[in-house]
């Protein structure tokens, strides 16, 4: 079946993550008084990459997915 | 609101993903099928997210806040004696019967199943309130990018007027949803769901999490609230002793029963979801499979409210919470506008005109619940992850727009066009008519996104007419599914009889403290006054539901039935029940169900 929903979704996180991840690394400490001290970009954006990479893992490899057969 | 580069990327990255699935689905639309369902070829999982996703609109996510800061964790009803039984009934009992049919949507499942003016009534009044809901989505989006300053600052940038940003924000999201459904039909509407539930959930996890490590975790959250606010059956024997001023046979049978079955069960929105599914075992999967995260959804919208209303009551409250004892007392939200002016009241006081904090009759500050989630969000989230939160939010509102759309187009194409206006084109006609529908359908939510605009209280009455007209279905479906003797002349009367017993039965009731006219009491007399608003709509759809339930019996009995061999697939009794063949427990629906089932009891009893 033409497009696998999760290879969307996957690289979507992906991009979004890395892009908080970055954002989060290169930021000033100072925006982060409103999350508590704790650096949410950073650690939200590892969590959505991951999830990302896991999609896309599983749209390549999965059961029914783009490789498999 | 302060947004920097990154936020703009972020939601730019997130339209960008939606028009690209659109372009990507476009070279397999082929014929009407494709198009409206989308050739049913989606696997379970993601007609179950699409299922929940194209219900998230805007009025879940700000309007489940709203509640949940208004009258605490009772909100959660909604979602476990509410949505979860009757997404389990739908998919076990009543999925072989749509997916079954041959019936391409609920009104023609109707047409099958009783007749044409049975069909016509409910694609008619569907067709209309599918418009209206849409409406509704853009025009709460466009006031939401207004409040919020979204574009201010682009729009002072580029030299443009302010005045422009509400008609700005409505195009933009109206072009949007229209480009992606032109392009892959339901199927692009589908897809598009399922990423939006990901990244609704991705932007409210984050923000629930901060919240509760801000209050205390949940037994601090428990501490600054009442106790009614975070039990939700604590108080339920009486309408008196509970926030929804409701008791649990009105709960259970108005909410759980009538309302939520007459949604879950019969609106094409969600059902077409399950329509599109590609085997019959998917489709009945398909409601199950939604209702997992479905029960777990009351921590990502109405947690915050609490969360939000906890910080308020503190901070309206400072005196009391030194002592220990809760900041507010139950149901009664009491504070001073200074007071509810401080940084930590998250929820602030509706304004008048001359810019004065509202007051009720008894001198309380009228709250604006609805600001409890976008409010929670520029209070936690820096700068990136508040363009997540945003996407989030703006991803909610054009699912729930795009959802109504794809119903829309079905509904016009299949129930009106081709039964009443052009019988018999070619397959090619009908898909070229969807396509054109689709325009049609949301230039016209655009109007009706307009009239609410110009004309405040016609949103509030369209509302009310649609639940007059919804609260009977199920009696007809539950009567035309399961009992062969039903007929379409019985099925016809009871449903516009009982959409007259709720018109009677709101003109003759009134909430406590409500004028007569949009509230009800519109008929002259007032023969009862509910304690809240919530027990007068439930009582409303009690009423409904019980008129049409007796009279479409009655008529049936005295009405000639159709012939047994012409309802075989459209009636349980003559009907092969569907076998549960799939080797794994998780496969099959009725094992599915019960697992469910069991879960969300669970849930009712954590929290009671």
């Amino acid at each position: 079946m033409g497009l696998d929903i999760r290879l969307p979704i996957g690289w979507l996180f992906v991009i979004l993550g890395s892009l908080l991840t970055l954002f989060g690394i290169f930021s000033s400490h100072a925006i982060y008084e409103r999350s508590l001290g704790i650096n949410i970009n950073l650690g939200w954006g590892l969590v959505m990459m991951a999830f990302g990479a896991a999609m896309v893992l599983l749209g390549y490899r999965g059961p029914g997915g783009q490789g498999g057969q | 609101m302060h947004l920097t580069g990154i936020d703009w990327v972020i939601m730019l990255v997130y339209f960008a993903s939606v028009l690209g699935i659109g372009f990507v689905l476009r070279r397999r639309v082929k014929t009407s099928t494709d198009f409206f369902l989308a050739g049913r070829a989606i696997p379970a999982w993601v007609c179950g997210l699409a299922f929940i996703s194209a219900n998230l609109g805007a009025q879940e996510v700000i309007g489940m806040a709203a509640s949940g800061a208004k009258y605490g964790i009772a909100t959660s009803h909604f979602y476990w004696v509410g949505a979860i039984p009757a997404m389990v009934f739908v998919g076990i009992f009543m999925m072989p019967f749509y997916y079954g049919s041959r019936a391409r949507s609920v009104p023609e499942y109707l047409r099958l199943r009783f007749d044409e003016k049975t069909r016509a009534l409910n694609a008619i009044s569907f067709a209309v309130m599918t418009i209206f809901s849409s409406g509704i989505s853009m025009y709460a989006m466009a006031r939401l990018i207004q409040v919020l300053h979204i574009l201010d600052a682009p729009f002072a940038k580029l030299g443009v007027s302010q005045h422009w940003i509400f008609d700005f924000s409505m195009v933009v999201s109206a072009i949007i949803v229209l480009v992606y459904i032109l392009l892959g039909g339901l199927s692009s509407a589908i897809y598009n769901e399922v990423l939006q539930f990901f990244l609704i959930v991705a932007g409210f996890l984050p923000l629930v999490w901060l919240g509760l490590r801000n209050v205390g975790g949940w037994e601090g959250l428990k501490a600054k609230l009442p106790a009614a606010y975070t039990h939700s059956w604590a108080g339920m024997g009486s309408a008196s002793t509970n926030p929804l001023g409701v008791d649990w046979f009105g709960l259970v049978f108005g909410l759980g029963f009538v309302l939520s079955f007459g949604y879950w069960c019969t609106d094409f929105l969600v059902v077409q979801r399950a329509m599109a599914a590609d085997s019959m075992s998917s489709a009945r999967r398909t409601p199950l499979i939604a209702a997992i995260p479905k029960m777990l959804f009351p921590a990502l919208v109405i947690l915050p409210g609490l969360i939000a209303m906890g910080l308020t009551a503190q901070a309206m409250a400072p005196k009391h919470a030194t002592n220990g004892a809760p900041a507010v007392t139950a149901v009664d939200m009491r504070g001073s506008a200074a007071s509810a002016a401080s940084p930590d009241a998250l929820i602030p006081p509706k304004l008048n005109e001359d810019g004065q904090p509202k007051v009720d009759e008894s001198g309380r500050v009228v709250l604006d619940y609805d600001l409890a989630i976008p409010n929670m969000l520029l209070h936690y989230f820096p700068t990136g992850i508040l363009g997540l939160g945003l996407t989030a939010l703006l991803a909610s509102f054009m699912s729930g727009m795009a959802g109504n759309v794809t119903a829309f187009n079905t509904v016009w194409t299949y129930d009106i066009y081709e039964s009443y206006i052009r019988p018999g084109a070619g397959d090619a006609h009908y898909l070229k008519m969807g396509r054109i529908a689709t325009v049609f359908g949301i230039a016209l939510s655009l109007v009706a996104a307009y009239a609410a605009t110009r004309f405040n209280n016609i949103m509030d009455m369209l509302q009310l007419v649609f639940a007059f007209v919804n609260a009977p279905l199920f009696a007809t479906f539950l009567l035309g599914m399961f009992w062969k003797r039903t007929t379409g002349h019985g099925a016809f009367v009871g449903l516009i009889s009982g959409t007259a017993a709720a018109a009677l039965h709101h003109g003759l009731t009134l909430p406590v403290g409500g004028a007569a006219g949009i509230k009800g009491g519109w008929l002259g007399t007032v023969l009862h006054i509910y304690p809240s608003e919530m027990a007068q709509n439930f009582w409303t759809a009690i009423w409904a539901w019980t008129t049409c339930f007796l009279v479409t019996v009655l008529l049936s009995l005295v009405t000639q039935p159709r012939e047994e061999k012409d309802l075989i697939g459209l009636v349980y009794s003559l009907t092969d029940r569907p076998r549960d063949t799939a080797s794994r427990w998780y496969q099959r629906p009725v094992t599915l169900g019960i697992v469910v089932l069991a879960l969300v009891a669970l849930l009712n009893v954590i929290f009671r």
